[in-house]
C-alpha cells in the first residue's frame, strides 16, 4: 500500500467516535496538524482486535500538532508541539497553512 | 474547538485530570508472572492464538467501574480468557470444570 501523505503535508484527523477498537486518541480527533514523518506500514489494529490477523498493512504517520490546537486552555509556550502516531485512514488532507 | 467528551471511551483518558499518581515499586505475584508468560506464548506462536490488540480490546471493553477496580493483571486474565473463548481455543464449560477442580484442590489442601 502506497502512502498518500508526505512529510510537511497538512492533515486533519477525522473526528468520529464509532464503536470499535480505535487507536487514535480522543483528544486529537478533529485537530489539524502536519505530517512529521512516514512511520512505516502495519496491520490495522482496529481489525486485529477482532481476530482478523491477515488484513493488509496500512500506512502509519507521526503527526505534529500545535499544543494550543489540541488543548483549548493551553497556556504554555505557543510554539509547543505534540506528536502522535496515527494511521492513514484517520487522516484527511487539510487546507491549513503548513507549519 | 468544542468537543463532546461524552463520546470518549472510558480508557481513552489522555489529557484528563488524573490527580496525584502514586509511584511505588512492587514485586509481582507468581500468578501475575504466569499471566504475563501466558500472553507471550499465546502471541508468539505461528499462527498466533490471539493478538495483543485482542488483549487491549478486551480490557478496554470493561465497564468503567471494573476497569478502575481490577488490578493490571486481573484485567489481563479477564481479557485473555475472553479472547481464547472467542477464538475457539477454550469453551466456557472446560473453563468452568477446571476452575471447579482447582477450587476443590485448594479446599482439600486447606483442610
Amino acid at each position: 500500500m502506497t502512502a498518500v501523505f508526505n512529510p510537511g503535508d497538512a492533515v486533519q484527523v477525522r473526528s468520529g467516535s464509532p464503536p470499535g477498537h480505535i487507536r487514535t486518541p480522543f483528544y486529537v480527533r478533529g485537530c489539524k496538524g502536519v505530517i512529521e514523518r512516514n512511520a512505516g506500514e502495519y496491520r490495522n489494529p482496529e481489525e486485529l482486535a477482532f481476530g482478523r490477523f491477515d488484513t493488509p498493512v496500512v500506512p502509519l504517520y507521526r503527526v505534529r500538532f500545535q499544543q494550543n490546537e489540541v488543548w483549548a486552555d493551553y497556556n504554555g509556550n505557543p510554539k509547543d508541539t505534540l506528536e502522535v502516531e496515527i494511521f492513514e485512514f484517520w487522516l484527511e488532507p487539510s487546507t491549513a497553512d503548513k507549519t | 474547538m468544542e468537543r463532546d467528551f461524552t463520546r470518549r471511551s472510558h480508557h481513552d483518558m489522555g489529557g484528563l485530570d488524573a490527580g496525584h499518581i502514586k509511584q511505588v515499586e512492587h514485586d509481582y505475584e507468581l500468578w501475575e508472572k504466569r499471566v504475563d508468560a501466558m500472553m507471550v506464548l499465546l502471541t508468539s506462536k505461528s499462527p498466533k492464538l490471539m493478538s495483543v490488540d485482542q488483549l487491549r480490546k478486551g480490557i478496554e471493553s470493561l465497564p468503567p467501574d471494573a476497569y478502575e477496580k481490577m488490578s493490571y493483571y486481573e484485567r489481563w486474565i479477564f481479557s485473555i480468557t475472553q479472547a481464547l473463548q472467542y477464538n475457539g481455543l477454550l469453551t466456557t464449560e472446560e473453563l468452568s470444570r477446571k476452575l471447579e477442580e482447582v477450587q476443590s484442590r485448594y479446599e482439600t489442601e486447606a483442610e
